[in-house]
């Protein structure tokens, strides 16, 4: 849905940017491919045939509507009462396969064959050889070396599905690493290929084009509020990584001033220390990986790296909505530390049965605080933007060393 | 000297005579100051017309992995970006007519201020700025601090830009137009191509500054097939670099190795290209 009253209007892109973000700072060899996908993207968006085709995936493929479900007890207090959105329910495990098979049918409109793609956890790269597989396209996989080896189930699942996984041991050897690798390769490749990124950050269009693909999480959650308590949230809560679960979830609601939009950083070992990934809280404003953003960087504009005990939230920018986001007033960032989330991974699992991803326990520990503190009846609404199952192992070593992350 | 003026003396000194100027490329601080400042001697006394300088920076999107692996040694020693200029500085002090250009990523230029880094450069010397993540489209950003700073801009034309984009390239760069035959990254894995004349007639139509081609130029081959599609000069970065990488731990043979290789480049380049165009 398109955000159409003046009052919104400062939330939305103007080109390229949002606000004085985003941009497409990339070699001038790339502008050709971004400028092709801008085009295609807005094409693809007001064409019927594709829609419905998207939304007969999302259906009858991927699992849409997801099921939104009250908490019975965590975050259960007298006056509180906690939402999610049950993003792990989606094929794939997390709501990364919203936007990518959005992203792989825009390739095929484009006429590419080739996908390439760059993951952290493993759930991105995951999601696209998923939506390649049932597509019938060439897909290669670009992963930080240091998590192809944190992450091996995932590079199993994915070759399974027959994707190429290239480890990336250049640079700090994570994500950040991989995205540049899946950027190198795109500027010689793009003729056929498409680059599917993995979240809301980028260059221009992606941060707009993830953004519209992953909507339909808050338009869904909206109307499923509206049914079960005949009323909106007070506050949307959800984690961020590059922020494309949050902005999922946010965009549908930026319209409607009175309910709180929060979103979650990884904290690490605390917002103070230098382990963490709170590129918006403690980062600076910057220009990596296409765009004019926040990111953690040193005073002479070195990238730093992120840490977080979960992969997918362990990267040292964001995406440039949420500055804007931030900037303007309109969304609020807290940070949620390591320990913090682990608590609310096990405390999620054993109060309502289910396991939740280590990103989204970010999200769930912050909606958990808030809940002890409120005063006034209030509805939390919570991303829970994917499924623990992935977490298992690291989890249960870290456990096993007795919490010690 | 001018700063404006250095390249165009250049081109002026190497068109005249029908030679294509010879611009080398290395890292500043690599593998260490001072083996740095001695590799940027021997390209000098080797036959380079000019220098194309490149800060090392965390996420190198437009670099292959010769010149990454070369960016991980400064950044290893803690070189900061600050020596960097500063070592520009010394080359400047002693050649004060040789164009000296800087290559560096957006965020080195943004993180201290645009105004700040750019002034820095001024200071030590530097002649032009090359942005590698900076498409003409967002030049705004940062071409009027540049100007006002008294550098010039140079921006990159891909082989299969469109005839608006290289209006506004030709339009925007100053000092030289930085020309690719070829699409990718820096490396010499992907050779260079004859560039495609009628592109670089376009730029010229659109009265582009001087063209250097650069990307994949390694052999003598390549700078004759250059001069034949009619650049006014080249440049070669991975050949020379990958030298550094392979013998940096035996100075005195990638000193030797990099004069022998920037001879025979600096030969071909300042042959009498009358004919071959
Ligand atoms: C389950 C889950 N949630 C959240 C994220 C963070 O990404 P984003 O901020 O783009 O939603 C990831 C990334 O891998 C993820 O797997």
């Amino acid at each position: 849905m398109s955000l159409n009253d003046t009052s919104s209007s400062k939330f939305e892109y103007d080109g390229a940017y949002i606000g004085q973000y985003g941009g497409q700072f990339v070699p001038q060899i790339l502008v050709p491919a971004l400028e092709q996908l801008e085009e295609a993207f807005e094409n693809a968006i007001t064409d019927d045939e594709f829609l419905s085709e998207l939304n007969s995936l999302l259906n009858n493929y991927a699992g849409r509507p997801t099921p939104l479900t009250e908490c019975k007890t965590f975050g259960r207090t007298e006056n509180c009462r906690v939402f999610l959105k049950r993003e792990d329910l989606l094929h794939g495990g997390a709501h990364k396969t919203n936007q990518v098979l959005a992203q792989a049918l825009l390739a095929k409109r484009m006429g590419k064959t080739r996908i390439i793609a760059e993951t952290g956890a493993g759930q991105h790269g995951v999601a696209t050889a998923l939506a390649c597989a049932l597509l019938g396209l060439k897909v290669t996989v670009y992963m930080g070396k240091k998590d192809c080896d944190r992450q091996a189930p995932n590079v199993f699942r994915m070759r399974l599905m027959g994707a190429e996984v290239i480890p990336v041991d250049n640079g700090s050897a994570s994500l950040k690493d991989a995205i540049n690798e899946a950027l190198r390769d795109w500027a010689s490749s793009y003729d056929d290929t498409h680059y599917l990124l993995g979240t809301a950050a980028g260059p221009h269009p992606f941060p707009k084009m993830v953004k519209r693909f992953q909507q339909v999480i808050g338009e869904e959650a909206k109307k499923q509020m509206l049914e079960q308590t005949g009323q909106l949230p007070d506050a949307v809560i959800a984690c961020v990584g590059g922020g494309s679960n949050a902005i999922g979830i946010f965009a549908d609601f930026i319209k409607e001033e009175q309910v709180k939009l929060i979103g979650v950083e990884p904290a690490g070992h605390g917002l103070d220390s230098d382990a963490h990934g709170a590129t918006l809280l403690k980062g600076t404003e910057g220009i990596i990986h296409g765009a004019r953003t926040h990111t953690l960087q040193t005073d002479e504009g070195q990238i730093i790296e992120s840490h977080s005990i979960s992969a997918g939230l362990d990267y040292p920018a964001v995406g440039p909505e949420h500055v804007h986001l931030m900037t303007s007033g309109r969304a609020e960032y807290v940070g949620i530390t390591d320990e913090e989330a682990l608590e609310a991974f096990q405390e999620l699992s054993h109060a309502e049965g289910i396991i939740p991803a280590l990103e989204s326990s970010h999200a769930l520990a912050y909606a958990k605080k808030v809940s002890q503190g409120v005063k006034q009846p209030t509805v939390l609404l919570v991303n829970l933007s994917g499924r623990g199952d992935k977490d298992l192992s690291h989890v249960m070593s870290v456990l096993e060393k007795g919490g010690d992350i | 000297m001018e700063a404006s003026m250095r390249y165009q003396t250049m081109f002026d000194k190497t068109s005249s005579n029908n030679h294509l100027a010879y611009i080398p490329f290395v890292i500043v601080g690599d593998p260490n100051e001072e083996l740095s400042l001695q590799i940027i001697d021997q390209l000098v006394e080797s036959g380079a017309d000019g220098l194309e300088l490149g800060l090392a920076f965390s996420d190198p999107v437009a670099d292959g992995p010769v010149i990454q692996q070369a960016a991980l040694r400064p950044m290893a020693n803690s070189f900061s970006i600050e020596a960097g200029l500063n070592l520009i500085g010394k080359v400047r002090a002693k050649y004060p007519q040789l164009p000296i250009g800087l290559l560096t990523y957006a965020n080195l230029v943004f993180a201290q201020g645009i105004e700040t880094f750019f002034n820095k450069c001024r200071n030590v010397g530097i002649d032009s700025v090359l942005v590698a993540d900076c498409p003409v489209k967002e030049s705004q950003l940062f071409a009027k601090t540049a100007e006002n700073s008294g550098l010039q801009l140079v921006f990159i034309a891909p082989p299969d830009a469109s005839d608006e984009t290289l209006k506004q390239i030709a339009d925007n760069s100053k000092g030289y137009t930085y020309v690719l035959s070829r699409k990718g990254i820096t490396g010499t894995e992907v050779a260079a191509t004859k560039a495609k004349t009628g592109f670089l007639g376009k730029l010229r139509e659109f009265n582009s500054p001087p063209l250097v081609q650069g990307f994949g130029i390694s052999e003598p081959k390549h700078v004759f097939d250059a001069a034949n599609a009619g650049v006014d000069g080249i440049i070669t970065g991975s050949a020379i670099v990958n030298l550094i990488n392979q013998h940096y731990n035996n100075p005195q043979i990638m000193l030797e190795k990099i004069g022998d290789y920037v001879r025979s480049i600096a030969q071909a380049a300042h042959t009498n290209h009358a004919d071959t165009a």
